[in-house]
C-alpha cells in the first residue's frame, strides 16, 4: 500500500527502476521548471451539485488568482476534480487514482463526512496530505485525526458551541430537537444538548425527532414537535428537509412564539431556496453574502459574480478558501514533499475571503479557526437574508487543549 | 409546575386532539403514496416491468408542474386554472413521456428473460437524473401554494392545512375513479384480462400493443399527478426519485403485485405506521417500510390483498438446457485471459492494480448474484447484504479483536453465509418479485442495523483502518491475492453449478412438480444455495473492504444491490461467463465515464440503453451467438 517506501518497491519490481524514482521522490524530478503542481480533488458532484458547483467555482476563482500572480515560484497551480458520487469507496479508489497515476502533490476535497473520513484514513495510510474542505465530523480532526489529514471548516461542534452562545441568552427553558438521522446532525444535537446545559443547568429538553436524511415526513415531524410544547427548538435539517419541515411549521404555526436556533440555515444555499418562506427570528450560523461588506469580500463578491455571472455561496467561500489555503502553504513551503508540506500547514496563516481577517491551521489538532457569521433570519423582498450578524471566530469555539489532546490518537 | 407537569404527562399519555391530528397527517401521506404506487400497480400487473424508472416520472412530473405553474404560459393565467391547469398537463405530458418510453424501448425487449426490463428501466432513471439537472440546475424548488387551499384550519384546537385535507380526499377518490375505469370501461376490462392471462387474451385478437402502451400511459399519468401534487407540499429536488421509488415498490408489493386495493391498504397501512412510529421512536423513520414489508411478506407471501399467480410465469422462455464444457475457443480465451492477469500485472502502474482488483471483488460478487439468479431462478434485490455482511466481518474483527487480515478473510464466508442461512430461509419460500423484495426488506434491515448500531459498527462513520497484512500491502501482491481468491470462488461456483447439486437447482427452476416428484427437497436446495451464493460475495465483499481500506454501511445499502444486479443483467444471465463480462464491463464503463465528463450518468444510461436494445440476451448471450452462428 505504502507508495513512497522506496525499499519495497525496488526490491519487488527491480526492473522498472525509473518508475520507481519517479514515484518515489515526485518532488525532486519536479522541483525545477514550470511544470505544474497538481492537486486532486475529490467531491460528490453528482450527488451534491447545488453546494459542490459554486464550490468548485470558488476554488477555480482562487487558483486562478494563484496562477495570474504567477503561480507557487513560478510553478502553476493545476487541479484535478473527481466525482466520488458520493460513495466513500469510490473516492479511496479515485485517490488512488490521483496519487499514483495522476502524481498529485496532495488531495483535497470532501462533502460527506463518511468520504472525508475515508479519505483521511487514505492519507494516513499512504502519507499523503488530505486537505478536507467541508466534511463536518468532528471526528475527521479528533477521535479519527492524524497526522496528514487537516480540515477548515468550522466543525460541528463549532458551529453548535456558536448557536449554544445565543440560546443561552434567551429565556426558552423547554428545547426540544430535530435533525436528520446520521452522524452529523445525531453529534450536533449531542453538543448543543451538552453545551447548553454546562450554561444554562435551568433548560431541559423535552423530545427530539430524527428524521432520515432527504425523506422527512414533514407534517408528522411537525406535529410530534408541537406535541412537546418546546419554547425553544433546535433544528439541523437542511437542504430539501429544511424546506419541508419549514413550510409545513409555517402553516401549522409551529414557529410562532418559540425561539428557533438553526445550524447551518443562514448559508445562502440553504436560505434561497426557501424564499418567501424563510422564518423571521431564527438564529442561525451562515454567511451574510450580501450585506458582508468589508474590502475583501467586496472584491472577492465582485470577481465571482464577473467570472460565474452569480454570486458566490457559502461553498464557494470554502472552495476559495481551500485553494488559498493550499497556495498559502506551498509558497510558504516551496516544496511538494509531504513531510514538509505537512509541517507548513501546522499553524500556517492565510487571509479568509470573507474578508475578517487571519485564520490558522492549529498545529494541535489540525483543525482551522476559520469562523462563521451567527445571525437572525429575515424575509426581505422576496428572499430571507441574515441580519443583526456577527462573525463569530472559530478559535473562540473549540474545546480546551487538553481535552482535544485526549480525543486525539497521540503518536507515539 | 404546572407547564412542567403538562410536558410529562403529554409525553406519556398524549393527548386524543395529538393523536388525531397525527391520524389525518398518515392519511394525507398515505394518500401521496398511493397515487403514485397505483401506477406503478397497475403498470406491473400488465406487463410484469418492474419499473424502475416510475420514480423518475414522478420527478419529472413535479419539476414540469413547477415550470409550468411557475413559469409557463399557464403561469400568466395565475390564479385557479394557473395552478390547477399546470397541474393536470404535467400529468399528462408525463404519460405521454411514459408512452413514449414503451414505444420506443420497452416494447423491444418483452421477450427478453424476466427483469431484463429492469436494466433498460434503470437506465432511464440515469437518463433522466442528468436531464432534470441539465435543464433545471441543481438547486431545490419551491412551488406555489395551492389557490383555495393555502392556509390551515383548526381541528380540535390544533392547526392542520387545507391542502392535506385535499389530498387525504383525493387517493380514496382516485381509487373510485380507477376501479370505474377497470370495471366500467372496455379498455379496463382487456386491461383486467391482460393482467390475468396476457396470452388468452392475445389470442382473442386484442391488439396489445395499444393496450401496453396504454397502460404506460395511464401509470406514468399518475406518476406524473402524484409527483406534480407535492408541490405546495414538498420542495422539488433532484433526489425525489430514488426518495419515492423505493417506498412506492415496498408498497405495491405489501399491497399485493397488481392489486390497487391492495396498494391502498399498504399505503394506508405504512403512512399510519410511520406518523405514530416517529412519536414513540423518532429513529424508526430509516427501516419502518422495511420492517413492515419483512413481516406481511413472511406472514402472506403474496402481499395484503394478491393472489397467488395462475399458471405458470406469463411468456417466460423455458430454461436452455445445461450448457456443457465450454467449447474450445472460449476455454482457450479463458486460459488465455488468466495468462494474462498473471503475467501482465508487474509491469503495471499502480492504479491499474487497484482497478483490476476492484473487478475482481465485483466480478466474484456478480457471480454469486448469478448463481441464485440464473440457475437457481430466485431474483435477489438485497444481495448487497451478502457482501457487506463479508465487509463487515473483516472491519469489526479488526476493530474489535485487532485480527489480521487473514483471519478476516477466513471468516467473511462464514459469516456471510450465516447471515445468507438466516435470511434465505424466509426468502425462499417466496417466490419471484415477493422473494426479490424480500431479500431487499432483510438487507434493508442489516443496513439500518450497520446504521445505528453505533457502538459496535461505528455508524454511518463506518470503520476505519481495515488494511491487508503487511505482506499483502503492495498492490501487486493484492492483486494476485484478489485474484486467487475470486478466481477460486468463481470456479467452485461453476463447479456447484455442473454437480448434481447445481442439477438439482435447475430442476427445481425449470419443474418444481416434477423436481418434488423425483424426490429433489426444492426448499433445501434453494437454500443451500442461497447461502452458498451468500459466502461467495461475502468473499468479495471482505476483499473489497481490505482493498478500500474501511467499511461504511453503503457496503449494503440499495445501490450496491442494484449494481450487483445491473452487472448480472448486463452480461446475461444464461451462462456464468455473463457476470464476469456484465461485471467489469459495468464497472469498467463507471470508472472510465466518470472520469471524462460530469454527465457520466447520462452517458452510462444510454449506452446500456444501446446494449439492452441490441443484445438483450446480454453481452455474454450475444458473444455465444456471434461464435455460434
Amino acid at each position: 500500500m505504502d507508495l513512497r517506501n522506496p525499499s519495497f518497491r525496488l526490491g519487488r519490481r527491480g526492473l522498472l527502476t525509473g518508475t520507481a524514482l519517479g514515484l518515489a521522490a515526485p518532488a525532486m524530478l519536479r522541483a525545477q521548471g514550470t511544470a505544474p503542481i497538481r492537486i486532486g480533488e475529490i467531491n460528490s458532484y453528482t450527488a451534491q451539485p447545488a453546494f459542490l458547483g459554486p464550490y468548485r467555482n470558488g476554488w477555480l476563482l482562487a487558483q486562478e488568482r494563484v496562477n495570474a500572480e504567477g503561480g507557487i515560484h513560478g510553478r502553476p497551480l493545476e487541479t484535478l476534480f473527481r466525482d466520488d458520487a458520493g460513495r466513500p469507496e469510490d473516492a479511496v479508489r479515485i485517490a488512488g487514482e490521483l496519487v499514483a497515476s495522476e502524481r498529485v502533490a496532495l488531495l483535497g476535497g470532501g462533502y460527506l463526512s463518511h468520504v472525508g473520513l475515508a479519505l483521511g484514513d487514505f492519507a494516513l495510510q499512504n502519507k499523503v496530505l488530505y486537505v478536507a474542505s467541508e466534511p463536518l465530523t468532528d471526528a475527521l480532526v479528533w477521535s479519527k485525526g492524524n497526522h496528514y489529514t487537516f480540515r477548515l471548516r468550522p466543525s460541528t461542534y463549532m458551529q453548535a458551541a456558536m448557536l449554544v452562545e445565543e440560546a443561552a441568552k434567551l429565556p426558552a427553558k423547554r428545547w426540544a430537537t430535530i435533525a436528520p438521522n446520521y452522524e452529523y446532525g445525531q453529534s450536533a444535537v449531542r453538543w448543543f444538548k451538552e453545551l447548553l446545559a454546562k450554561a444554562r443547568p435551568d433548560v431541559e429538553f423535552v423530545g427530539e425527532q430524527f428524521p432520515a436524511l432527504g425523506r422527512i415526513d414533514a407534517g408528522a415531524t411537525v406535529q410530534a414537535l408541537e406535541r412537546l410544547r418546546p419554547e425553544g427548538i433546535f433544528n439541523v435539517t437542511f437542504s430539501t428537509d429544511l424546506l419541508n419541515f419549514v413550510r409545513q411549521g409555517n402553516t401549522r404555526g409551529l414557529f410562532e412564539n418559540r425561539v428557533v436556533a438553526s445550524m447551518l440555515t443562514g448559508e445562502p444555499e440553504y436560505l434561497e431556496p426557501l424564499g418567501e418562506e424563510c422564518p423571521d427570528g431564527w438564529i442561525v450560523t451562515g454567511y451574510p453574502r450580501d450585506a458582508l461588506n468589508n474590502p475583501v469580500h467586496i472584491a472577492l463578491r465582485d470577481a465571482y459574480r464577473a467570472r460565474f455571472g452569480e454570486l458566490p455561496r457559502c461553498g464557494s467561500i470554502v472552495g476559495y478558501d481551500t485553494a488559498l489555503a493550499i497556495a498559502t502553504m506551498l509558497r510558504k513551503v516551496g516544496s511538494t514533499d509531504t513531510e514538509a508540506m505537512v509541517a507548513g500547514f501546522k499553524g500556517l496563516r492565510y487571509q479568509t475571503g470573507y474578508g475578517t481577517g487571519e485564520v490558522e491551521f492549529r498545529a494541535l489538532d489540525h483543525q482551522a479557526t476559520l469562523g462563521a457569521f451567527v445571525g437572525r433570519t429575515r424575509l426581505q423582498g422576496r428572499t430571507g437574508v441574515m441580519v443583526d450578524w456577527r462573525y463569530a471566530d472559530g478559535a473562540n469555539y473549540l474545546p480546551p487543549d487538553e481535552q482535544v489532546r485526549r480525543w486525539r490518537p497521540q503518536p507515539g | 409546575m404546572s407547564r412542567c407537569g403538562a410536558g410529562v404527562r403529554s409525553r406519556a399519555d398524549p393527548a386524543l386532539d395529538t393523536l388525531v391530528i397525527q391520524a389525518l397527517n398518515g392519511l394525507a401521506s398515505a394518500s401521496s403514496l398511493f397515487l403514485v404506487a397505483s401506477g406503478l400497480t397497475v403498470i406491473f400487473g400488465v406487463s410484469r416491468i418492474v419499473n424502475f424508472a416510475h420514480g423518475s416520472f414522478y420527478m419529472l412530473g413535479a419539476y414540469l408542474a413547477w415550470t409550468l405553474v411557475s413559469h409557463g404560459p399557464l403561469a400568466g393565467l395565475g390564479g385557479f386554472w394557473g395552478f390547477w391547469g399546470g397541474i393536470l398537463l404535467a400529468a399528462l405530458a408525463i404519460g405521454l413521456i411514459g408512452a413514449l418510453a414503451e414505444m420506443t424501448i420497452l416494447r423491444r425487449i418483452y421477450r427478453a428473460p424476466e427483469l431484463f426490463q429492469l436494466l433498460a428501466t434503470f437506465a432511464l432513471v440515469l437518463v433522466v437524473q442528468d436531464l432534470v439537472l441539465l435543464f433545471w440546475g441543481p438547486d431545490d424548488k419551491f412551488g406555489p401554494r395551492a389557490p383555495l387551499l393555502r392556509g390551515a384550519v383548526e381541528i380540535l384546537g390544533l392547526r392542520f392545512p387545507r391542502y392535506e385535507l385535499f389530498l387525504i380526499a383525493i387517493g380514496p377518490v382516485m381509487l373510485g375513479l380507477l376501479w370505474l375505469l377497470f370495471h366500467r370501461t372496455r379498455f379496463g376490462i382487456l386491461l383486467r384480462a391482460a393482467t390475468q392471462d396476457r396470452e388468452m387474451v392475445a389470442a382473442l385478437g386484442v391488439d396489445q400493443r395499444l393496450l401496453f402502451t396504454g397502460v404506460f400511459f395511464l401509470g406514468s399519468a399518475l406518476a406524473g399527478l402524484g409527483g406534480a401534487l407535492q408541490l405546495p407540499r414538498e420542495a422539488v429536488t433532484i433526489h425525489m426519485d430514488m426518495a419515492i421509488i423505493v417506498q412506492v415498490f415496498v408498497v405495491v408489493v405489501v399491497g399485493g403485485l397488481g392489486s390497487l386495493p391492495g396498494a391502498f391498504l399498504a399505503a394506508l397501512l405504512i403512512s399510519e405506521l410511520h406518523a405514530f412510529g416517529i412519536l414513540a421512536f423518532p429513529r424508526i423513520t430509516l427501516v419502518l417500510v422495511f420492517l413492515v414489508m419483512a413481516v406481511v411478506l413472511v406472514l402472506r407471501p403474496h402481499g395484503l390483498l394478491g393472489r397467488e399467480p395462475e399458471g405458470a410465469p406469463p411468456a417466460s422462455e423455458a430454461g436452455q438446457p445445461l450448457p456443457g464444457p465450454a467449447p474450445r475457443w472460449l476455454r482457450g480465451l479463458g486460459w488465455a485471459a488468466l495468462a494474462l492477469l498473471l503475467a501482465l500485472p508487474p509491469f503495471l502502474g499502480e492504479y491499474p492494480l487497484i482497478l483490476l482488483a476492484d473487478f475482481a471483488a465485483l466480478v466474484l460478487f456478480a457471480a454469486s448474484l448469478h448463481f441464485i439468479m440464473g440457475p437457481g431462478g430466485m431474483a435477489s434485490f438485497g444481495h448487497a447484504a451478502y457482501f457487506g455482511a463479508g465487509a463487515y466481518a473483516a472491519a469489526l474483527l479488526a476493530r474489535h479483536l485487532a485480527a489480521p487480515m487473514e483471519a478476516g478473510l477466513i471468516a467473511a464466508p462464514f459469516f456471510a453465509g450465516l447471515v445468507g442461512l438466516a435470511f434465505g430461509w424466509f426468502c425462499v419460500r417466496l417466490s419471484g418479485v415477493y422473494s426479490a423484495m424480500l431479500t431487499l426488506a432483510f438487507a434493508q434491515i442489516a443496513w439500518s442495523l450497520a446504521f445505528q448500531w453505533i457502538e459496535v459498527t461505528g455508524g454511518d462513520n463506518g470503520i476505519l483502518g481495515v488494511w491487508p497484512s503487511e505482506w499483502a500491502r503492495g498492490r501487486l501482491a493484492f492483486w494476485y491475492l484478489s485474484l486467487a481468491l475470486c478466481g477460486l470462488g468463481v470456479w467452485l461456483l461453476r463447479r456447484a453449478i455442473h454437480a448434481p447439486f447445481g442439477m438439482a437447482l435447475r430442476a427445481q427452476r425449470d419443474s418444481p412438480l416434477r423436481a418434488e416428484a423425483i424426490g429433489i427437497d426444492a426448499f433445501r436446495i434453494r437454500w443451500l444455495a442461497f447461502a452458498l451464493a451468500a459466502a461467495a460475495a461475502g468473499v468479495a465483499g471482505s476483499l473489497f473492504a481490505y482493498g478500500k481500506g474501511s467499511v461504511f454501511p453503503s457496503s449494503l445499502d440499495i445501490p450496491r444491490s442494484v449494481d450487483a444486479l445491473l452487472m448480472v443483467l448486463l452480461g446475461g444471465v444464461q451462462t456464468l461467463s455473463g457476470p464476469v463480462l456484465g461485471a467489469i464491463a459495468y464497472a469498467g464503463l463507471q470508472e472510465q465515464l466518470a472520469r471524462l465528463t460530469d454527465l457520466w450518468r447520462l452517458v452510462l444510461g444510454l449506452v446500456i440503453l444501446a446494449l439492452v436494445l441490441f443484445f438483450p440476451s446480454g453481452l455474454a448471450g450475444a458473444l455465444q451467438r456471434r461464435r455460434g452462428a
